[in-house]
């Protein structure tokens, strides 16, 4: 089970109460879309990706960014059971999406570039840090059902 | 994997005002690294690491000045970086895992600095160009 210190939840909180999913969430999956290309490998049914301003302005890239970081949230308010939380959105993942375990690590690390754009000075090295032990985690707890 | 002339220009767009403040950039960016990321600390035993320490400024001021070289020269970053690429190989020796870990955290300076021109598509440029930057830094290592 993961540790999680009282200046660690406190980085997390405060700052998750400060940001609006919806924005973050698409901003997120858009930047994953735009900067890793090959990520677009998943989302064959989603429409016209094919540049970053149909990518940013594609509703169903907003809508499924929000779904991801809306699942983020749970995460946060089970910090104390990573695992039980994400069981099932593991199988899923492995079983029916079929997506490389690497790809959680690399939209957590954008997620973390997106924090960094929105919080700009708040958004610290020790921030950071704890921001990169959660996305770490999340990553870990997505692939841990993964056969 | 090459840099198009669209990205070329977003990487010497952004750097122009990257390069007032190299030097704190650099420090924070080290500052990320080694809070985020402790085992990249295994490679400066010799050094004070502490926030604000003089060899962690002018670690930070050395590693910003060798990108503004492969900035400048980003048509040849090979023949630019091409003494760096052989210290790295045959006495730092540093783990190719390290230069994904301090691009990204040089990319969440920038993006904390810059925030309004970190777009999506400059942020795909940088993305490249760091990653350009890290493979010539380790092509020679075997």
């Amino acid at each position: 089970m993961v540790h999680w210190t009282a200046e660690e939840k406190q980085l997390i909180s405060g700052l998750w109460g400060r940001l609006s999913v919806e924005e973050c969430g698409a901003e997120a999956l858009a930047r994953l879309l735009i900067v890793y290309p090959w990520t677009q490998r998943f989302f064959g049914d989603f429409g016209n990706l094919s540049s970053p301003t149909a990518i940013i302005g594609n509703p169903k890239v907003r809508a499924h960014g929000r779904k991801v970081l809306t699942s983020f949230g749970e995460a946060i308010k089970n910090l104390d059971n990573l695992k039980g939380t994400y069981s099932q959105l593991s199988e899923l993942h492995c079983d029916k999406l079929h997506v490389d375990p690497e790809n959680f690590r690399l939209l957590g690390d954008i997620l973390v570039i997106v924090l960094a754009t929105h919080f700009t000075k708040d958004f610290t090295p020790a921030c950071q840090a704890t921001w990169q032990k959660l996305v770490g985690v999340v990553a870990h707890a997505l692939a841990r059902k993964y056969h | 994997m090459t840099l198009t002339q669209a990205e070329k220009a977003a990487v010497v767009t952004i750097w122009a005002k990257v390069a007032n403040q190299a030097d704190g950039i650099g420090a924070e960016s080290l500052e990320r690294l080694f809070l985020s990321y402790p085992q990249t600390k295994t490679y400066f035993p010799h050094f004070d690491l502490s926030k604000g320490s003089a060899q962690l400024r002018g670690h930070g001021s050395k590693v910003m000045n060798a990108i503004g070289e492969a900035v400048k020269h980003i048509d040849n970053i090979r023949g630019a970086l091409a003494k760096l690429s052989e210290l790295h190989a045959y006495i730092l020796r540093v783990d190719p895992v390290n230069f994904k870990l301090l691009s990204h955290c040089i990319l969440c300076s920038v993006a904390a600095h810059y925030p309004s021109d970190f777009t999506p598509e400059v942020h795909a440029a940088w993305d490249k160009f760091l990653s350009s930057v890290s493979s010539v830094l380790t092509e020679k290592y075997r």
